[in-house]
């Protein structure tokens, strides 16, 4: 095997032997192993939260990860915004004729790694491969299922007057990484993805310090302004942030300078924005620092009434101005 | 970040607002030329440190802008012709020409490639060399020595698969037609810094001279903008008309005479239409004759229609500083940046679009 052929999605013996060879030997779980149509899960007690994304980043190899970890920790974080534990995922693979075997099994082989390292099994999966040129490399899908705890109750719509905004982490590492290898623009210094689960640091904060946190989100594709802005939306209240208080590195920031691009609207990939009450702000700041995924929390700003469902940004020179929720692609200026 | 953080330093940001604030002592309107000043002074929420008498106007120099939809018209047709791959900066993808956009087409199957150089156009003339590459020439004096190199480049590679579709413009005759409009009422010129990098200080002589506007070239950081509009005030406070230099670091009397030249050896003077101003008598780049097999309107044969401004829109009043983009019926209306009407929303450096995406 050494490219991907129509044959490895026919279901045939050529399907069989990929999943045989790829992706029983790296992702391999009892569940998995049965090749039934459906995993089955044992009963669970307590609510299930379920997501699911897709997952077709360009390039599909990237420094700091690729698009296999991606999928893995994206939907992770997707179900950990809820405060959810998560259980297990699906994987669903597009594959375009041609793809290298050996890409793949980087790709898979960091899937399992990934998964492993959060704990939270690949339990159903799927293949399907497109005649060259009728997708872009592969495209994945992940879907996953999680247990909230009876207590926990971490929605949009949590927020209150008040609250701070506290950012698990510095800003823009993924989306400037992406974007400066796609414009094939070698920055110096160190970019890379901070792709990363975030469910242990979620649990941490849901179980030693409960509600505390009313509202958490991912601010992935899109950044930080758009995930503030639906959160305002949704609670009717004001985001109001501190420019200087948001971590972002000196190179990420020399980059998005470079190319006119503004942090607060490029992706994260293991950062959280958690909305907590005022009282217990630091308790909860304290706890993230401790963490491996939170060592750069930094309290970025507080809600307040001022102008229900906008985001304001009071700007490191000392002025104050709207941010604006996102209109399309951040397009790259001309001068 | 060095070099760039001295410039926002906030003790000195606030000094030199509370100086701006003693000078300005009566209702003052000035006009900023260029797009990366609005954009500059909204992205830092300058205008909440401004003193309220102090009313800033943006001008025509944001170059997607000014690009007249005759021109976008024109580039979407030749993105539609077959083999032709368009290059292109980023910003101009979603500007509306009268029924489309290249993003638009793109989606229809038409090939537009985003480059961060015109030079990336001959990259992709030679790794495409069945296809015919045309790089959209937008831009001011800042941005055109750089397509002037690319074409010289391409006739020394002779290279004939690449061409460039030139709209680019330069910044004078604007002003001047602006100066000579009777409704226009200003007391200063924030004139651009990039611009000037290329054209030297010199070139906006005559704004003082014959029409006794006050102006001050200013750079794009806080620091900068606020000391250039200090500067420009004492001017108007004392009577003078002058041209000063508020962004010494980079820009000089003369220019850069190189680019000037490299710029004169490509390009000629035409007339060409502006979004919003109309025709301006020698204000355009054309691509000379001994040039024209690297020139996309003689190579394919394009013809740039006349087409009349999108009903409703005042960009061109926008433009021209004779209102703010919140006067105009159809913004945040029906003229939003997802669905732009006027190309003053759809320029990340246009008025509009600044003015929607930072003003509470």
């Amino acid at each position: 095997m050494k490219t991907i052929l129509l044959d490895h999605g026919s279901g045939g013996r050529a399907s069989q032997e990929l999943i045989g060879e790829l992706f029983l030997r790296y992702l391999d779980n009892p569940i998995l192993h049965r090749l039934e149509d459906s995993a089955v899960l044992e009963s669970q007690t307590g609510r299930l939260a379920f997501s699911t994304d897709s997952y077709v980043v360009d390039p599909i190899f990237f420094p700091g990860g690729n698009i296999g970890e991606l999928a893995v920790n994206g939907t992770i974080n997707d179900l950990a915004m809820r405060g959810a534990n998560p259980l297990c995922l699906s994987l669903g693979l597009i594959l375009e004729e041609g793809l290298p075997v050996a890409d793949l099994e980087k790709i898979i082989a960091s899937i399992a790694e990934a998964t492993k390292a959060a704990g939270v099994p690949v339990v159903t999966g799927d293949t399907k491969v497109v005649p060259r040129g009728k997708a872009d490399k592969i495209f994945i899908n992940t879907s996953g299922i999680g247990v909230v705890e009876p207590d926990c109750e971490i929605t949009a719509d949590r927020a209150r007057e008040g609250d701070r905004i506290i950012l698990s982490g510095s800003l823009a590492d993924h989306g400037i990484t992406i974007l400066t290898r796609r414009a094939g623009l070698e920055v110096t210094g160190e970019l890379k993805s901070d792709t990363m689960a975030l469910h242990t640091l979620v649990g941490q904060l849901t179980r030693e310090l409960p509600g505390a946190v009313h509202t958490l989100r991912d601010p992935t594709r899109g950044g930080l302004a758009p995930s503030l802005s639906e959160i305002a939306a949704a609670a009717n209240l004001c985001m109001v942030l501190a420019e200087p208080a948001i971590p972002v590195r000196p190179t990420v920031a020399a980059a998005c300078e470079l190319m006119g691009l503004d942090p607060l609207y490029l992706a994260n990939e293991g950062k959280c924005v958690a909305l907590v009450a005022a009282e217990r702000a630091d308790e909860v700041l304290a706890l993230m620092r401790s963490t491996r995924e939170g060592s750069e929390a930094a309290i970025i700003g507080q809600v307040t009434a001022e102008y229900p469902g906008r985001v304001v940004l009071k700007t490191a020179i000392g002025g104050e101005r709207l941010v604006e929720p996102l209109s399309g692609e951040p397009l790259p200026r001309i001068c | 970040m060095k070099y760039v953080d001295e410039f926002r330093d906030p003790e000195l940001v606030g000094s030199l607002a509370a100086e701006l604030d003693a000078v300005v002592s009566r209702p003052v309107r000035v006009m900023e030329v260029c797009g990366t000043h609005t954009m500059s002074i909204f992205r830092h929420g300058l205008r909440s440190l401004l003193p309220e008498e102090l009313q800033l106007i943006s001008g025509p120099g944001c170059p997607v802008c000014v690009t007249s939809a005759g021109h976008v018209d024109a580039f979407i047709s030749m993105a539609q012709l077959d083999n032709v791959i368009i290059a292109t900066f980023g910003d101009l993808i979603r500007v509306p020409g009268t029924h489309s956009s290249l993003d638009r087409v793109r989606a229809d199957g038409a090939r537009v490639e985003v480059v961060y150089s015109p030079m990336d156009g001959l990259t992709l003339a030679g790794s495409n060399p069945d296809k015919t590459v045309v790089f959209l020439g937008v831009g001011f004096e800042t941005t055109c020595p750089g397509i002037a190199a690319t074409i010289l480049e391409a006739s020394r590679r002779r290279l004939d698969n690449f061409c460039v579709f030139s709209a680019g413009k330069i910044m004078p005759p604007p002003l001047r037609a602006l100066m000579q409009d009777p409704e226009l009422s200003i007391d200063g010129l924030l004139c651009p810094g990039h611009v000037s990098i290329i054209t030297g200080t010199g070139a906006y002589r005559f704004l003082a001279d014959e029409f006794g506007i006050s102006c001050v070239v200013s750079g794009f950081e806080p620091t900068d903008v606020l000391r250039a509009l200090i500067m420009l005030v004492r001017q108007i406070n004392e009577g003078r008309a002058d041209v000063e230099n508020a962004y010494s670091r980079v820009v000089t009397e003369e220019g850069n005479k190189q680019a000037r030249a490299i710029l004169d050896t490509v390009f000629e003077l035409e007339d060409t239409p502006w979004r919003g101003l109309g025709v301006i008598a020698r204000s355009g780049f054309g691509i000379r004759e001994e040039f024209a097999p690297w020139d996309a309107v003689k190579k394919l044969d394009i013809i740039v229609q006349d087409v009349p401004e999108p009903k409703g829109c005042r960009c061109g009043d926008i433009l021209k500083g004779l209102c703010l983009p919140p006067d105009c019926p159809v913004y945040g209306k029906r003229c939003t940046p997802l669905n732009p009407i006027g190309p003053c929303m759809v320029s990340s450096e246009g008025t509009c679009a600044a003015y929607y995406k930072y003003t509470m």
